[in-house]
């Protein structure tokens, strides 16, 4: 391989990371979001919802065959997809608002990344052991043993991986249904390719990947980088608080010339991504805060104040190098970029709540058919067609009337009537939750205008009644 | 280059120098992780793969078709016969199902219209339009006004056999005499004639001229037209009194259709295609607007009854 002067090797071997077991705060926290997460990705498409008989009753589910997105209350319909795009928007602005106020904390704690990841080694300390077990066994040569719990290790992690891309499709089918299918082999074979395509990548990035997806493949670290200010929290090592480092007897015997810090390595060794924090902020440092745990144990033993390693700012951070004392962390949060992003985040949601709850339920439609315009019929009428769709959204049938205002002496009839059936109005019966299309016909005595603007107008007959109203166009020779 | 023993670090980024500089401008040594390399390999072993698998390398008179044999062409082929196959127990329906019962089959009958617009952009454009609105000498399908008739059965019957094709015994046949050219009638008389038709299609008021008319066309065109210039379906002759006209109702145009006749002529499809389309193209032209119902046979009325 070519050698670049004055240099190592061109690519880099991947240094294994092999995170020790710690306990404390943090790591207690990351326990529970992890709960909650993975309850919800895997609990989410089995929670019921009652539409009445004309809708799914699976709470959560993005109906792609019917293009209906369903989520508890609300349905959205395919014409009103910038609702979801408004959800993106938001989710958006919640990273933003994440970030600038708790910095990489999406990262440390609630990317799937990381949850994952997380799993996956939990998995590999029950099998292998804790950090050293796990060096040990990795450098030990293949034998009957070490094959042997590698290949629990992947079992396990397989079937991790296999529960994890399987559950993904339940969002798109109703859940126990494909759940029956899917084990006859009667569900379709797209559920058996997602299943495969996401069973492998769950199993290579949490399995084998991990770190290098953050540090390598990820935008949103670099995105994450440019977001950070010198008023975000991140976890710091607090030097001037640690320096010069040294070992517990060094220290005893000078204690004038060592910091906090003894050098135990307990931040390198519990970290997930294999940095050592103590060189400052990095892009390696997805904000965990392992370390804060492992480092905080660790000057309890050393009788030594907590916080060796802490979330702070770099305002803090300046302000204690200089002395100053150590502020609340909840008092950062709250500042002008903040809570700009809070009013625009919470901006978009009512917004959007309030055009869901104000939406009509009821919507026509009319495209006038463009080849022939217009037809002359034996009695001397002009007759014009037009694609008439009525949308009706709510989760039953309803009757509809659709007339036309503005043409005078028009008579309307269907592709399914007869012209001698023609009236001055459509009675029709839309089914739950679909769009009718009708193909109307439209006859109006020849003389006019050549090109006469109506309206078409359609009202639900039942008691809730409502309606809508299309402008449309009249052609004659 | 000498080789630069001495490691030099970035102050910035804490990161060592690959040891080359242009104009002050140095590289920092990030490298990329070993298992990219391997990606690249991977796509490199699959690229290879595929230019042995698949079409690849052009040649002089030919290129290299690949193990697979795969081709752009044969996969659309492939696709074609797939879809074919698949609506081939459609057509056979359609072609087993009596057109006329083809309306109590909603689902059946969805499919003959869409089937019969596709055919319809191949086979009829040419001649009436892709709107099937016609042209002069071209009839409008989308109107209510049939020459031979405008219910499901007529319609499929004009499309199989055709009109006025020569060696056809079952083609549709009219033949108007071109009254002046054949002197059957003289200059002044042709004009009358269409002094009348004028009158009965209600776009002139009554004068000499139509009134001399009246009594040339019951004795010269009311066999075919009736008497009172309805037409007759049965023998393909226009109703003269509608606002529908097959060449034009002016009196120019009139005029030169007595004066000559007219012979316009439709291909017979029967020897084209097969009975499925002809029943689909029948089923869409029935669709467009101006389809008639079929009508109710004596027999069938009485069987009704119950």
């Amino acid at each position: 391989m070519l050698m670049p002067a004055g240099s190592g090797d061109l690519y880099e071997k991947r240094k294994g990371v092999y995170p020790k077991a710690v306990d404390g705060f943090y790591r207690r926290l990351k326990w529970a979001i992890m709960a909650v997460t993975l309850i919800v990705y895997w609990g989410t498409p089995w929670l019921r919802w009652d539409r009445g008989p004309y809708a799914p009753d699976q709470a959560v589910l993005i109906d792609l065959a019917h293009r209906r997105f369903y989520m508890f209350a609300i349905e959205i319909w395919p014409h009103e997809f910038y609702y979801v795009a408004g959800l993106l928007i938001m989710a958006g602005i919640g990273l933003f608002l994440l970030t600038s106020a708790v910095g990489r904390a999406w990262c440390g704690y609630a990317c799937p990344q990381t949850v994952w990841t997380d799993l996956f080694q939990h998995v590999e300390r029950f099998i292998d052991g804790d950090r050293n077990a796990q060096i040990r066994l990795s450098h030990a040569p293949w034998n009957a043993a070490k094959l042997a719990r590698r290949m629990a290790k992947w079992t396990i992690w397989l079937a991790i991986a296999f529960a994890t891309g399987g559950a993904w499709i339940f969002y798109f089918a109703d859940a126990p249904t494909l759940q029956h299918q899917y084990w006859t082999g009667t569900a379709a074979p797209v559920a058996y390719a997602t299943t495969a395509l996401l069973t492998a990548t769950t199993l290579l990035l949490g399995g084998f990947m991990r770190e290098q997806v953050c540090i390598y493949m990820c935008p949103w670290p670099r995105i994450q980088t440019a977001m950070l200010d010198e008023k975000s929290l991140v976890v710091t090592y607090k030097e001037w608080r640690g320096e010069k480092r040294g070992s517990v007897k060094k220290a005893q015997a000078n204690p004038d010339q060592f910091g906090d810090c003894i050098d135990c390595n307990q931040c390198v060794a519990v970290c997930p991504t294999g940095i050592d924090i103590r060189d400052g902020a990095q892009v390696g440092c997805i904000t965990c805060a392992l370390c804060i745990d492992a480092c905080d144990k660790v000057m309890a033993q050393v009788g030594r104040p907590r916080g060796l390693i802490d979330y702070c700012t770099q305002d803090d951070a300046d302000r204690e190098r200089q002395g100053g004392a150590p502020r609340p962390a909840l008092r950062t949060l709250l500042r002008p970029r903040t809570i700009a992003y809070l009013t625009i985040w919470v901006g978009i949601g009512a917004a959007m709540l309030f055009m869901l709850t104000a939406r009509t339920r009821i919507d026509i439609s009319a495209q006038q058919d463009r080849n022939p315009i217009f037809v002359r019929l034996s009695d001397g009428a002009i007759r014009n067609a037009y694609t008439v769709k009525l949308r009706n959204m709510e989760a039953r049938p309803r009757p509809m009337e659709v007339r036309v205002e503005g043409l005078d002496g028009a008579r309307l009839w269907t592709d399914a009537m007869a012209r001698e059936q023609a009236d001055t109005r459509i009675m029709t019966s839309v089914p739950p939750d679909s769009v009718a299309r009708l193909r109307i016909f439209i006859a109006a005595p020849a003389s006019g205008p050549p090109r006469q603007d109506f309206s078409f107008t359609v009202r639900a007959t039942d008691r809730e009644g409502g309606g809508d109203r299309e402008p449309a166009r009249f052609e004659r020779p | 280059m000498a080789d630069d023993t001495e490691k030099r670090i970035d102050a910035a980024t804490g990161t060592e120098l690959k040891g080359h500089e242009w104009d002050g401008i140095a590289e920092l040594d990030t490298p990329l992780p070993r298992w990219w390399l391997w990606t690249f390999y991977a796509c490199i072993l699959f690229a290879i793969g595929y230019v042995i698998a698949y079409p690849a390398i052009p040649m002089l008179h030919d290129y290299t078709r690949g193990l697979t044999g795969w081709s752009s062409r044969g996969a659309l082929a492939k696709e074609l016969a797939a879809r074919e196959a698949e609506v081939a127990p459609l057509r056979r329906a359609i072609a087993d199902t009596a057109i006329t019962d083809l309306p109590g089959k909603p689902q059946l009958m969805q499919a003959a219209v869409e089937g019969g617009r596709a055919a319809f952009k191949v086979h009829c454009v040419q001649c009436h339009g892709s709107g099937a609105a016609g042209a002069k000498g071209y009839p409008n399908l989308n109107d209510d006004d049939w020459l031979w008739g405008g219910d499901l059965a007529t319609i499929e019957q004009t499309i199989t056999h055709g009109v006025r094709n020569p060696d056809h015994a079952e083609t549709r046949v009219s033949i108007m005499p071109a009254f002046g050219r054949d002197q059957l009638l003289t200059a002044a008389q042709v004009n009358d004639v269409v002094a009348h038709v004028r009158v009965i299609s209600r776009q002139d008021k009554p004068s000499p001229a139509s009134q001399r008319g009246a009594q040339l066309f019951a004795d010269n065109c009311a066999v075919c037209h009736g008497p009172d210039g309805k037409g007759t379906r049965a023998l393909g002759a226009p109703n003269l009194t509608d606002g529908i006209w097959l060449y034009g109702g002016d009196t120019d145009t009139i005029h030169q259709t007595v004066w000559n006749s007219r012979q316009g002529v439709m291909p017979r499809w029967d020897d084209k295609l097969d009975k499925a389309t002809i029943r689909m193209l029948a089923a869409y032209v029935h669709s467009l607007g101006g389809g008639e119902a079929t009508p109710v046979e004596a027999d069938n009325a009485t069987t009704a009854q119950p």
